[in-house]
């Protein structure tokens, strides 16, 4: 029996049925065991320095901070991991842990795709059978990662109940766990979930942090003020966060889908407007957004990535200590943000990332010339050119998809 | 009636060798179809029966019972009108119901509340898969202090100590999972037997068995090893093919 839970004050925990105690006592033993030998890290961090991009740099966005006249704005570049965000630091130290598991195949839910194209890469490369599980809804909106996870060699399977989104496929691929755990391993996407996941995710993505404390300080010359990061499930806000969590001075901001806003009831805001309430869903306890009777509800945003029924408990606890300040930015917001940065740096932020822009841009000019803020790019927005394309409407792209769906018909 | 649920389980086993307990998701396909078809259930001589409350989120179901769960909802089935209901089926009968639903759907309507109004409601139990008692502690002291029993699980990987662990917290019966996995899928009953010593070693409280049984055969099978099978997904799959009326054949079929 392990001897934590996970809680984060009041938040965290283990909520499992009972034909998965073995299974995530199994996994607490791996991952405790993998976090006390050095040779792990070490491991890790050379496979994501030749792998992927790592140590990812800080970009000084010179011509945003001119504009905005305040605050000097950084931006850490998680937009450069392979596959193209933070998901890779989750996935392929989680691929580590398999292989020292002894297993053979990974599972992972996926919204917009992007855990599962990750998920996909990191079996492709390190030898693993795989399963995606996927809303039927995004399976429809996010063909060309579709593409991509089955051209790597994964199973993608549509997830036809509920709300056929994120929530629902993480769902599903519990029911696989349950069913093949001695073969298997569930590779969860963000610090959600069951102990050990929270603590296990934000290990693996601590290594953002760890690389923005010191790269700042070379470059800026001294630790930022505010630290911005978008706040699904929560994982690159922890990572980042976590290089900046002892120093009192450096105030941490997480950033929520607001959707259509306040009082729509199409956002995924969980901490920064009153419509969450706490419960127990999905093997843990934290905010959701949920009715009286304890149903989930039907989130929105224009980032998928974004769009979740919870939030971290290891960030529900820092937003109940105060040690994290949430705001919220609205679809419109980010799309201005996104098409700004765009312009005036020639970054393209995913638009979960954009979030995080969104409220580094409303307090930047309130600030003064000799602070720093740094924001979190925690992924690229090219690649997502559907979403984006459709995000701002584009009349000459809406042209383009049909004159290719005439020469597909032809 | 005998005060304790254990004691209604033995008495109904001096009658009979092995007893059935059956599953409905309240308000699927309706709430009026709820209530016929536990009305059918206890005609056909079934012994307990276990009225899910539905949850948007049920982790440990299989497919059918999920998709029974999420009918439901999106036909209006609330946790209110599932107390009504249970409230009026303990009025109609006299066998044991008891409650199975998720933590959260408890934890919404306060644990205390929970407790009271299943007592009120003349249930004898609840069974909340998702809660390991090692985070039940204030579920358990409201239920007991109701005189609710909780149903606990057993399942193939779990280990001797935590059976014994989890053996003290049980009352009533012990729901033994046959299988890995989720509801509704195959079982080979014939591997059974070590697993069932097992469970006999842990608990001297009855055993029920569920996951995957669905004919006269599985049940043959399991007579005299264990006390209770528990017949969940079949039933249901059965009323979605063939409607309310093949619930009484089906099930007085079994044994």
């Amino acid at each position: 029996m392990p001897e934590s839970r996970g809680y984060y004050g009041r938040f965290g925990g283990l909520y499992i049925p009972e034909i998965l105690v073995a299974t995530f006592d199994e996994l607490i033993r791996a991952f405790e065991d993998a976090k006390a030998d050095p040779s792990f890290w070490a491991e890790y961090e050379a496979l994501m320095s030749t792998y992927s991009c790592r140590p990812t740099p800080i970009t000084f966005a010179g011509n945003l901070t001119e504009d905005l006249g305040g605050a000097r704005i950084y931006v850490k570049r998680e937009d450069l991991n392979h596959t193209g965000a933070h998901k890779a630091n989750n996935v392929m130290g989680q691929g580590l842990l398999v292989k020292r598991m002894g297993k053979r195949r990974v599972i992972a839910e996926t919204g917009a795709g992007q855990h599962g194209v990750a998920t996909a890469t990191m079996a492709a490369k390190l030898g693993f059978e795989c399963t995606i599980y996927m809303g039927e809804i995004d399976v429809e909106r996010q063909r060309p990662n579709v593409f991509w996870m089955e051209r790597l060699g994964a199973t993608v399977v549509p997830v036809t109940e509920g709300s056929r989104t994120l929530k629902d496929a993480i769902n599903e691929a519990f029911r696989d766990w349950v069913t093949n755990m001695d073969s298997t391993h569930y590779a969860l996407g963000t610090a959600c979930g069951p102990h050990p996941f929270p603590e296990m995710v934000s290990w693996f993505q601590s290594i953002i942090g760890t690389e923005a404390r010191e790269q700042i300080q070379q470059i800026a010359g001294r630790l930022p003020d505010r630290v911005y990061a978008c706040v699904g499930g929560g994982s690159n806000a922890l990572g980042i966060f976590s290089g900046f969590l002892e120093d009192e001075g450096v105030e941490l901001v997480g950033v929520e889908a607001g959707g259509h806003g306040a009082g729509s009831g199409r956002h995924a805001v969980r901490l920064s407007y009153d419509d969450a309430s706490v419960g127990v869903a999905q093997g843990y306890k934290t905010w959701f957004l949920q009715d009286r009777d304890g149903q989930m509800q039907h989130t929105h945003s224009v980032a998928a990535g974004l769009d979740y029924v919870g939030v971290s408990p290891i960030l529900a606890d820092l937003h109940e200590k105060g040690r994290v300040r949430f705001e919220a930015a609205t679809d419109t917001e980010v799309i201005d943000a996104l098409a700004r940065t765009v312009r005036r740096e020639g970054l393209i932020p995913a638009l979960e990332s954009a979030h995080a822009f969104v409220q580094a841009f409303k307090e930047a000019p309130s600030m003064s010339p000799d602070q720093v803020i740094l924001i979190n790019q925690s992924g690229r927005g090219d690649k997502d050119i559907f979403t984006v394309a459709d995000a701002f409407d584009d009349p000459k792209w809406k042209a383009f998809i049909r004159e290719k769906a005439r020469a597909y018909d032809a | 009636m005998p005060t304790t649920l254990e004691s209604v389980v033995r008495e109904r086993l001096a009658e009979r060798d092995i007893l059935l307990m059956t599953h409905i998701v309240l308000g699927y396909p309706s709430f009026e179809a709820s209530l016929e078809i536990v009305d059918a259930m206890v005609e056909a001589g079934v012994d307990l029966i276990e009225l899910q409350i539905p949850f948007s989120e049920p982790i440990a179901d299989g497919p059918v019972i999920l998709h029974a769960n999420q009918k439901a909802l999106a036909a209006g089935s609330t946790v209110e009108r599932c107390f009504e209901a249970a409230h009026s089926l303990s009025d109609r009968h006299r066998i044991p119901l008891l409650f199975m639903t998720y933590y959260n759907i408890a934890l919404q309507h306060g644990l205390e509340a929970f407790a009271k109004d299943t007592a009120a409601a003349g249930l004898r139990g609840a069974i909340v898969p998702d809660l390991p008692f090692e985070e039940g502690e204030e579920l358990l002291d409201a239920l007991a202090a109701h005189a609710l029993d909780p149903i606990f699980i057993f399942s193939p990987n779990t280990s001797d100590a935590r059976m014994r662990a989890i053996a003290e917290r049980a009352r009533g019966f012990v729901y033994c999972v046959a299988r890995k996995g989720v509801t509704g899928a195959e079982t080979d009953f014939a591997a059974l037997d070590a697993y069932l010593q097992r469970c006999r070693a842990a608990t001297s409280l009855p055993l029920a068995l569920g996951f995957g049984v669905k004919s006269a055969t599985d049940v043959a099978a399991i007579r005299g090893k264990v006390d209770i099978a528990i017949v969940g997904s079949e039933t249901i799959r059965r009323i979605d093919e063939q409607g309310v009326d093949s619930v009484g054949p089906f099930l007085r079929g079994l044994r």
